[in-house]
């Protein structure tokens, strides 16, 4: 007791003092605060900087120009002997038809090269829509249609105005006539914009009027099909294997340091190694989805295994005990227990990967997707390309129209992403247990 | 009345004598004595040495646990107390590094034989943990989980039996049984933790382990499991880890204090609280523990 | 095994142990003074002083009840156990003990007024060496009491035969000496009162003996308790005519 009292401090006002430094303390706070707020703003605009700049370029390629004309579908054109067979009536020259429709329509264009710009009004896309209609109803033969065809591509641009019309002729891409012509065509009521179903679902082309998105989205999907069908019940397992049952000694540590190490090797070594494995020593398909599936199912894994073993980990002690306690066997208590408690956050780690895996372009130039693929795939070993790929591609050409494309393209990708992460979200809601 | 004892007799009366007998005193030779008149023990064991890696955690622990009684383990914390407990129905096998010496045996037979499966020993030997650790499933779920992998129950109407029967017992039917289907971790701290209970009696075991079953409890629902506690004792032999001794004391027949992994003093639970025979079990239960 | 008992974790509990049994030292002490004090008044013949200790009961009984409600309070708070809880139900039972001693010390202090009128009959000379052997057996008994001390308080309960035997002694001298002379019959009755009262005393003293023996080492002491001295003798048949 003595101790005590001689070292109590000497008695002193503990309240002023808190006071004094109270007006301190708050500031810091107040500080910290405005950090915090200042760098969510900074965030929250570069994401509305790059949505707006992504939306504002890219929303005009939903929809596309549309000319109406007169057609005449004669049937010396498209089939002159009159077998109505499907091959003939799909060699037909439809270009021709379209051709003559614009001469007839601007009659006044006599000289070689202006009927040659004029012919460039209508896009390649507008004889395939003809032969389309005839293949569709070959009936059509013979008659007068009125019908609304595509443009081309840069009168597509300058109708949706990305070019400026005031500008010297030139430094643009289109000439005065042409803007005549289409003006003309405006001022007759036979010129509008119309819902671009193409983009959604045709292939790519060299025709900007013409690409579509949706090989790269089927190439995408099919992709990921493949890596989840592998890397998520492999992943899985070996968390399982790895967190439940296996014993703790040298071998396990290194397995697991090298999963970890795994998880940070840039995504192009899994591109050479899908090369080097898959293409050149199992000669599978080149820019088939199997492999492009299986490339990433590798790059996955290490990121759904390490997800899994937290949330495996994550599961109470309690829950494995009382499964113990009452006489359940290792995998009795695994699998009715541990693993339905730690599914959520598996799923969890599994849609990171799959974003992931999504997003990622590298590994797949290595094994060919970047190629060139106009055709939508239908089966897991056709030739394909996938949405980032296809940004890629797109983003690389010249054409102005191409850039609206990109942007689209990009949004397509984050649409994806979106309805991954619902599908994700919905499923975990569904599996998690309160606890 | 009290005085009247004063004045009646010097001696003690024939009931204090009784109890203060001086075979009585001894925990050991008590046991032997009353080994001849009692059935044998349920769980002996001599010698049990417990090695988590190099650690010892426990040190030649020789104890009687005789069947329909309550066995109270009491020690400071990290005595080795629930090392024990666990020894009892393997549960320690989970923990890696962990390894047991000396013999324990179950009527008769040894648990650690290479011949016996833990699946079925568990079975026999059922166990209740410290916190209320109901799975996330449905109060029904919960009990019935024991019976379903072991394949106790026959058809539906039986399992029903068996977890309406199990509940009944933990005295838990009555305020469970509009909501069998709702969720057993929505229940209160008491509840769950006589639902882990009946999920425990409803596999039938023969032994059931309590690791500080009320530590998370508030006074009434520790009331409650220790009635529960005393009345299932008629039908199991249990053995409670317990770090309140006033519980021990109430609860068991049999005491056993443990410290720092050492077995020091086995006996009657009520020579234990009056008339310890060690200094170290008196200075624990005293509170006077430096 | 008995070895010096550490402190309590919780510092209160062992200082209100420790106030519970310096309060019951105390009584006892209060107690034993006044017995002394009686049977002065006895020997001396001391009318006043006899008075004065019949009168002081009161103050014993209140003690008496202080130190119950201590004792009662304490294990609603503390819940003792084992060593703790004999202190404490064997100082709830020498209290008792205590009340009913210094109940007889103010009997013997009221039969002091009466007999300080009677004739002095050499039979006090006895009741001084039966007084002198009592407050030695109490006093050792609190002592052992307050040192918990096992070995006084056997020896406590086993010299309590020497005060039988003389309890037994007086009582048919005073029977002897009523026999003799009928003018004697009120005096000897009250001796043999008195002196009945201090062999009670006696019995007392080896009962707190007993409590503390149990205190100590958890069990009382064993065997019979030796006794010694027979009051019990038999009714002579009346000579001389039997009714018919």
């Amino acid at each position: 007791m003595t101790e005590l009292s001689t070292n109590t401090p000497k008695p002193r006002d503990v309240s002023a003092i808190v006071t004094a430094g109270l007006a301190k303390r708050y500031a810091a706070e107040r500080r910290f605060r405005a950090f915090g707020i200042a760098a969510i703003a900074i965030a929250v605009a570069f994401v509305a900087l790059l949505f707006s700049s992504i939306i504002g370029n890219g929303y005009t390629v939903f929809v596309q120009t549309h000319m109406r004309l007169d057609v005449e579908l004669s049937a010396d054109a498209i089939d002159p002997k009159g077998t109505r067979d499907a091959t003939v009536l799909a060699r037909g020259d439809y270009a021709g038809l379209v051709k003559g429709a614009l001469r007839e329509r601007f009659a006044d264009v006599k000289k070689r090269r202006d009927k040659r710009k004029l012919h460039g009004l209508a896009s390649q896309g507008a004889s395939y829509d003809l032969r389309n209609m005839v293949l569709a109803d070959p009936n059509l033969i013979g008659q007068r249609i009125s019908v609304w065809l595509p443009v081309s591509d840069d009168a597509d641009m300058l109708i949706k105005g990305h070019i400026p019309r005031h500008t010297g002729e030139g430094s643009r891409r289109i000439s005065d006539k042409e803007i005549a012509w289409l003006d003309a065509l405006a001022e007759a009521g036979d010129l509008e914009t119309q819902f671009n179903v193409r983009f959604f679902t045709s292939g790519d082309s060299r025709e900007p009027e013409l690409a579509g998105i949706w090989g790269a989205v089927v190439g995408s999907a099919l992709t990921l099909l493949v890596t989840i069908a592998l890397a998520f019940p492999s992943g899985v397992a070996t968390a399982v294997y790895l967190e439940e049952f296996a014993p703790r000694n040298r071998w396990t540590d290194l397995i697991e340091v090298n999963i970890n190490n795994l998880a940070a090797v840039p995504s192009i070594v899994f591109g050479l190694l899908g090369l080097a494995v898959f293409l050149n020593f199992f000669g599978m398909p080149r820019s088939a989805p199997v492999v492009g599936g299986f490339v990433l199912a590798i790059m996955t894994l290490p990121t759904i295994i390490i997800a899994g073993r937290v949330a495996l980990t994550s599961v109470p002690p309690s829950v494995r005990e009382a499964a113990y306690g009452l006489g359940a066997s290792p995998v009795q208590a695994v699998f009715h227990h541990v693993l339905p408690l730690a599914m959520p956050g598996m799923l969890t780690g599994a849609i990171i990967g799959m974003a992931r895996a999504l997003g990622e372009t590298a590994p797949l130039l290595m094994i060919g997707m970047v190629a060139f693929i106009v055709d939508i795939p239908g089966s897991f070993t056709d030739p394909s390309t996938v949405l980032p790929v296809q940004v890629y591609l797109w983003a690389d050409s010249p054409e102005r129209a191409f850039m609206e494309k990109t942007s689209a393209a990009i949004m397509v990708l984050l649409a994806f992403l979106i309805v991954m992460n619902g599908a994700a979200v919905y499923l975990r809601k569904k599996f998690e247990v309160r606890w | 009345m009290f005085r009247e004892n004063m004045e009646a007799d010097v001696t003690f009366d024939s009931d204090d004598a009784g109890r203060f007998d001086p075979d009585t005193d001894d925990a050991y030779s008590s046991t032997e004595e009353m080994a001849v008149v009692e059935s044998p023990p349920k769980i002996i064991s001599r010698g049990v040495d417990v090695f988590y890696g190099d650690t010892q955690a426990l040190f030649g622990v020789d104890i009687d646990i005789r069947p329909n009684e309550v066995t109270a383990l009491i020690g400071p914390s990290g005595c080795g107390k629930s090392t024990f407990l666990r020894c009892l129905n393997r549960m320690n096998d989970i923990i890696d590094g962990c390894s047991v010496r000396g013999s324990i045996t179950l009527d008769g037979r040894d648990i650690y034989a290479k011949s016996v499966d833990t699946v079925h020993l568990r079975a026999r030997v059922g166990m209740v943990f410290q916190k209320p650790n109901p799975f996330p499933k449905s109060v029904y779920d919960n009990v019935a989980y024991g019976p379903k992998i072991h394949g106790l129950a026959t058809d539906k109407d039986d399992l029903d039996a068996i977890v309406h029967s199990s509940l009944e017992r933990a005295g838990l039917l009555d305020e469970v049984k509009d909501r069998l289907h709702e969720p057993g971790t929505g229940l209160s701290g008491g509840q769950q933790q006589r639902l882990c209970i009946a999920r425990a009696i409803a596999v039938e075991p023969e032994v059931i382990l309590m690791d500080e079953p009320c530590s998370a409890l508030d006074p009434i629902a520790t009331s409650k499991i220790e009635d529960l506690i005393d009345e299932m004792r008629n039908n199991y032999t249990i053995v409670i880890v317990t770090h309140n001794m006033q519980q021990a004391a109430r609860v068991s027949q049999r005491t056993a204090f443990f410290h720092l992994g050492k077995m020091i003093e086995y006996g009657h639970t009520d020579t234990i609280f009056t008339n310890p025979n060690e200094v170290r079990t008196r200075d624990y239960i005293t509170g006077r523990f430096g | 095994m008995e070895t010096k008992k550490p402190q309590h974790i919780v510092r209160s509990y062992d200082d209100e142990l420790g106030h519970i049994c310096a309060r019951i030292v105390e009584m006892g002490g209060l107690v034993e003074d006044q017995l002394a004090s009686a049977i002065t008044a006895i020997v001396k013949r001391d009318a006043a002083l006899g008075e004065q200790v019949s009168g002081q009961d009161g103050r014993v009984d209140e003690m008496e009840r202080e130190i119950d409600e201590l004792i009662v309070r304490l294990l609603a708070k503390r819940q003792p156990v084992a060593d703790d809880l004999r202190e404490v139900v064997a100082g709830l039972k020498i209290v008792g003990i205590l009340e009913r001693v210094g109940d007889y010390a103010a009997h013997v202090g009221e039969r002091a007024v009466t007999l300080g009128a009677a004739p002095e009959l050499p039979a006090v000379l006895v009741i001084a060496r039966m007084g002198k052997m009592v407050r030695d057996l109490f006093a050792d008994a609190l002592a052992a009491y307050a040192n918990q001390d096992a070995r006084l308080a056997l020896s406590v309960w086993q010299r309590d035969q020497d005060l039988d035997r003389l309890y037994a002694s007086l009582f048919h001298e005073l029977l002897k000496s009523m026999e003799w002379d009928s003018e004697n019959i009120a005096t000897c009755t009250h001796l043999l009162f008195i002196a009945k009262y201090i062999e009670r005393v006696g019995d007392f003293a080896t009962n707190i003996a007993e409590h503390v023996h149990f205190l100590a080492l958890g069990h009382p002491p064993q065997g019979e308790r030796p006794k010694a001295g027979n009051t019990n003798i038999a009714i002579k048949p009346i000579t001389g005519g039997q009714p018919s």
